[in-house]
């Protein structure tokens, strides 16, 4: 039976570094495009997930399993990502919508494979996620956070307002902005999908009638 | 509900994490209101959108770094530790626990000695109920088993009968 994440600290603390790999394992990537969507630089997102995980370790002897052991980690890497950009420390991009990319070489990694053949639509869905990178990016920072936290690591209300240290009421109000603002951005690209969904669900209602 | 209320439950309630009460607030308000009832569809497509956006791996090198800072930090050693034996000290004072215990098991069992114990002492009980005959020098005297004792072997006299 897989530990919990409490457990592995516990493991960590008691001086068992293999639950320590274990941890680093599991969130290195979740925190690394965390924290990449959050100062806009690869190199900067991965000095800063290290210093996460170095945090943790060296508070492995004070810990104690109050919390989520996600909200402790995400806080500490939230507290990291604003501080790094208000100290200037690392490179304040202002991101425009109409800037071109320059953060993601090469193909996206993780892309869900475009089933249909053909280097146009590769390059279409590497357009697109460029427009939402951008709108992404672009949002302030607490909102952007908000969104990062709410749709890519899918945590509950009460979990990103621990880590945004916010009501769950005023987190709500800053995700509907957020939200807003994003669906006002990349309208193009929502009326796109809207497109593409609406054949389909029309093509089931004509198999359901036949 | 009105369009501004609806700013705090409307994330909530695509979530399907609204609470009842809400929930059949937000639905009233969606029925009569097309301009939310447009924004809530578009949020929902607005998600689907946003899961465009992939992932990033970190570099090959990131879980060497990491595990480098880590070394580097010092081992903290607690309060208690003085009294955890080191492993070498702690094998040897087991091997001797070990070769004690064999050693013990190798002399005879304490029910054997206390055996010993009970027959010493009624040897000496006997002995001691038997004592007011062996000092009566009377009987002494006419213990005849005394006279069939033979007497030391000399040489000359040896086809002779002692008498008593």
């Amino acid at each position: 039976m897989a530990r919990s994440d409490v457990q592995l600290m516990l493991d960590v603390k008691a001086g068992d570094d293999s639950s320590f790999e274990l941890l680093l394992r599991k969130y290195r990537t979740p925190l690394v495009n965390f924290l990449y969507r959050m100062v806009r630089d690869s190199a900067t997102a991965e000095d800063l997930a290290q210093e996460v995980f170095l945090r943790v370790y060296r508070a492995r002897q004070d810990y104690a399993p109050s919390a989520k052991f996600t909200t402790w980690m995400f806080r500490i890497a939230t507290n990291l990502a604003l501080n790094s950009r208000r100290d200037g420390r690392y490179r304040q991009l202002e991101v425009s919508i109409d800037q071109p990319a320059e953060l993601e070489d090469g193909p996206p990694a993780f892309e869900v494979p475009d089933r249909r053949p053909g280097i146009e639509h590769q390059l279409i869905a590497r357009d697109r996620a460029d427009r939402i990178r951008r709108a992404v990016e672009s949002l302030p920072e607490k909102q952007r956070a908000a969104v990062l936290l709410h749709k890519y690591q899918e945590m509950d209300y009460d979990e990103i307002a621990g880590i945004l240290q916010c009501s769950e009421s005023a987190l709500k109000s800053l995700l509907f902005r957020a939200y807003e603002t994003l669906r006002v951005e990349l309208a193009p690209l929502v009326e796109t999908r809207r497109a593409e969904s609406q054949p389909k669900a029309q093509s089931r209602r004509g198999e359901m009638r036949s | 509900m009105n369009c501004e209320q609806l700013q705090e439950t409307l994330v909530a309630y695509l979530d399907i994490k609204a609470k009842p009460s809400e929930r059949r607030q937000v639905a009233a308000h969606l029925a009569e209101c097309a301009a939310c009832r447009v924004r809530a569809e578009q949020f929902r497509l607005l998600w689907g959108v946003l899961d465009e956006l992939p992932m990033v791996p970190p570099s090959p090198a990131f879980d060497a770094a990491v595990r480098a800072r880590v070394a580097q930090e010092p081992r903290r050693t607690s309060f208690w530790n003085w009294a955890r034996p080191a492993p070498r000290l702690a094998f040897a004072a087991a091997a001797l626990v070990v070769l004690s215990l064999w050693l013990s098991s190798s002399v005879p069992p304490a029910r054997q000695q206390v055996a010993t114990a009970q027959q010493g002492s009624e040897a000496e009980f006997r002995m001691i109920k038997d004592l007011p005959v062996l000092e009566d020098y009377d009987v002494l005297a006419d213990f005849d088993a005394l006279s069939d004792l033979s007497a030391p072997p000399q040489a000359g006299s040896q086809l002779e009968h002692p008498q008593m």
